[in-house]
């Protein structure tokens, strides 16, 4: 014998087309088994998309408004009493290098705020009081939606600024500036209201007056109930270590200090949970449709015996059967991952559009998908892949 | 290639029985030379396809020995096997098997796929199969737009293209009509007349005796071997 028999390699090219011409030959069946592949990725691709456009929407939040902002609170003394911080606290803590702005706030305890003098007391609608400082609006970044803020003028008579919330409740906006409201007995000129206070959320449900205001007409006593307080960015945590015995040298246990872009921040990791939960549900599908792939191949195989006797018998080896409808699985998963990668970019990009946020899919969630769908492809060909290529080739022909 | 002198189908004594001992071949002795015209016929079940199979590699013998261009097809591999079929044993069957939704020229070059010929020596080799079985004008057909005859001849063309030195076809008139399969008959005899063994199974008689050789078959044995005398 001259020539060894050693069997033809398919080119890579080959493949491909033997492949696509399996797949050609029953576009419907492929199209409904490449759709469960494409929900699983899109699901998984949409809520990584979505999840990572909303943290990116916060940090771009964080940014803006500053990680240097904190709070300090009287919290409750030894016995459990409401604590109160000394009037002179501002000052002092003013006074730390690293502060480079401070301000403050009061609540005025058993006063509320109504719409008019005929609402039952009982009805406060959950919104507080406080005497704030002219500076407080700069110190937490917050901005006004509709009015003017405090000036040393107004706050001396009885005028008043609403959180974005309480302005709601109250049933007072952009053109109702300038109606009063009965608060603590009395009436007030609504001069303004804020946009939602990301950093001072609590000021969202709040009505503000001027700290002389608030002396003057409402019997305020001075008691600080919340420090806000800006530090240098690289001293954050340096303040923050100092701050309780700097406000209330005389019981620095009492004050509670917190961060709110901490708060933010942990928001941000509750999304994580949820994303976990959601990304779980997109694998079931990817699951499921990688059983309808598996299903889909398994039957072309059973179809398709006369065609892979026919191979045989023109020199194809089992390897190359094997290949071959390897090949089909994996370019049925490949086309409805695409298609499932496009669509959850879609979806993610619409979604943001629609929050206003930036759209960010995150290459590795690409790249992740790509691979979930080879190797389900793959999986999910395998057995059918092996099936096929055992077939012998006249039991495949008699068929 | 191998020695010249020696014959491209060599049977001894082989015997190939199917799981629940059902014997197809009884113990049968035949040898095809090159370029040998040859004809088998026999009653259904009598083991031709079997032996058709056999020659084809595409079965093994339970027992004897099986020779296929000077291969024994038992000490060859899968590999080896798909290889000595790809480049050298051509096959027809009575229904076409071809690929619907796909060209006639398609049809002949996929054919080759397995001879490691590039696209383009595939497409190339094709054509012209397709034009020497007077199907050069079919070339962008698909199978639905072609008559019987013009099928089963797509289906010569295939099995041709790659120039085997061993044709095998089973009933490949069996399911045309008697002009189309008068056609087939003509281009299976001219391939012989080119120097390929050609081995029809048939139960047609007259067929058949236009073939040299005739093997009659009956119950998985040979129970004559005749030659015609040379037209």
């Amino acid at each position: 014998m001259s020539v060894a028999l050693r069997p033809a390699r398919l080119n890579p090219l080959d493949v491909v087309r033997l492949a696509a011409y399996g797949l050609r030959a029953r576009p419907l069946r492929v199209v409904l088994s490449a759709i469960g592949i494409s929900i699983g990725i899109a699901a998984m691709v949409a809520v990584v998309g979505i999840s990572t456009s909303s943290r990116a929407q916060l940090n771009h939040l964080l940014a803006a408004l500053g990680t240097n902002l904190l709070t300090a609170e009287p919290g409750t003394s030894f016995f459990g009493e409401a604590a109160t911080l000394p009037d002179a606290s501002v000052a002092m803590v003013g006074h730390i290098p690293e502060v480079s702005a401070v301000s403050a706030v009061g609540q005025l305890a058993d006063v509320n705020v109504y719409r008019n003098r005929e609402i039952p007391e009982a009805q406060t609608g959950g919104m507080a009081v406080y005497a704030a400082r002219l500076d407080l609006i700069e110190t937490i970044s917050a901005e006004l939606a509709y009015g003017t803020w405090l000036n040393a003028a107004t706050a001396t008579y009885p005028t008043v600024v609403l959180g974005a919330r309480a302005a709601a409740r109250l049933g007072i906006g952009a053109n109702t500036i300038g109606t009063q409201i009965w608060l603590g007995g009395q009436w007030f000129t609504v001069i303004g209201i804020l946009a939602p206070a990301s950093l001072a959320p609590e000021l969202d449900y709040a009505a503000l007056i001027g700290w002389p205001a608030a002396k003057a007409y409402l019997d305020f006593e001075g008691d600080i109930t919340t420090l806000y307080l800006r530090t240098d960015p690289n001293a954050v945590e340096a303040v923050r270590d100092i701050l309780a015995q700097t406000a209330n040298p005389a019981d620095p246990n009492e004050v509670d200090i917190s961060r709110p872009s901490d708060a933010l921040a942990a928001e941000a990791a509750a999304d994580v949970a949820f994303t976990g939960l959601l990304l779980g549900l997109g694998a079931v599908a990817l699951l499921i449709g990688g059983i309808g792939v598996a299903n889909t191949m398994v039957i072309s195989v059973l179809e398709r015996r006369a065609e892979i006797g026919l191979r045989r018998s023109q020199g194809a080896t089992r390897g190359h059967i094997r290949i071959q409808f390897f090949g089909e699985a994996l370019l049925l998963s490949a086309l409805g991952g695409g298609t499932g990668m496009a669509l959850g970019a879609a979806v993610t990009a619409a979604y943001a559009a629609l929050q206003g946020w930036p759209a960010v899919v995150p290459p590795w969630v690409l790249a992740g998908g790509t691979l979930a769908t080879l190797a389900i492809g793959g999986i999910a060909g395998l057995y059918p892949a092996i099936r096929a290529a055992r077939l012998a080739p006249t039991e495949a022909l008699a068929a | 290639m191998s020695a010249s002198g020696e014959a491209i189908v060599r049977l001894e004594a082989v015997a190939r029985t199917y799981p629940g001992s059902v014997a197809a071949l009884r113990g049968v002795d035949l040898t095809v030379a090159r370029g040998e015209l040859m004809a088998i016929v026999g009653p259904s079940g009598s083991g031709k396809s079997t032996m058709l199979n056999l020659m084809g590699t595409l079965d093994k013998a339970t027992s004897g020995r099986a020779v296929i261009d000077g291969f024994d097809v038992a000490s060859l591999r899968d590999g080896a096997l798909s290889a000595l079929r790809a480049r050298r044993i051509g096959f027809v069957f009575q229904h076409f098997h071809l690929s619907p939704g796909v060209s006639a020229l398609d049809n002949v070059a996929d054919g080759l796929l397995y001879t490691g010929m590039s696209l383009r020596d595939r497409r190339a080799a094709a054509e012209a199969a397709l034009v020497a079985v007077g199907l050069g004008h079919r070339l962008g057909h698909k199978p639905h737009q072609l008559s019987g005859g013009e099928k089963q001849r797509t289906a010569i063309a295939r099995a041709v293209a790659r120039q085997p030195l061993l044709l095998l076809a089973d009933e490949p008139t069996g399911a045309l009509d008697s002009r189309s399969g008068e056609t087939v008959m003509q281009l299976l005899l001219s391939l012989h007349e080119a120097g390929t063994a050609v081995v029809v199974i048939t139960h047609d008689r007259a067929l058949a005796s236009r073939f040299d050789r005739q093997v009659s078959m009956l119950d998985g044995r040979i129970v004559a071997d005749e030659r015609s005398v040379s037209t």
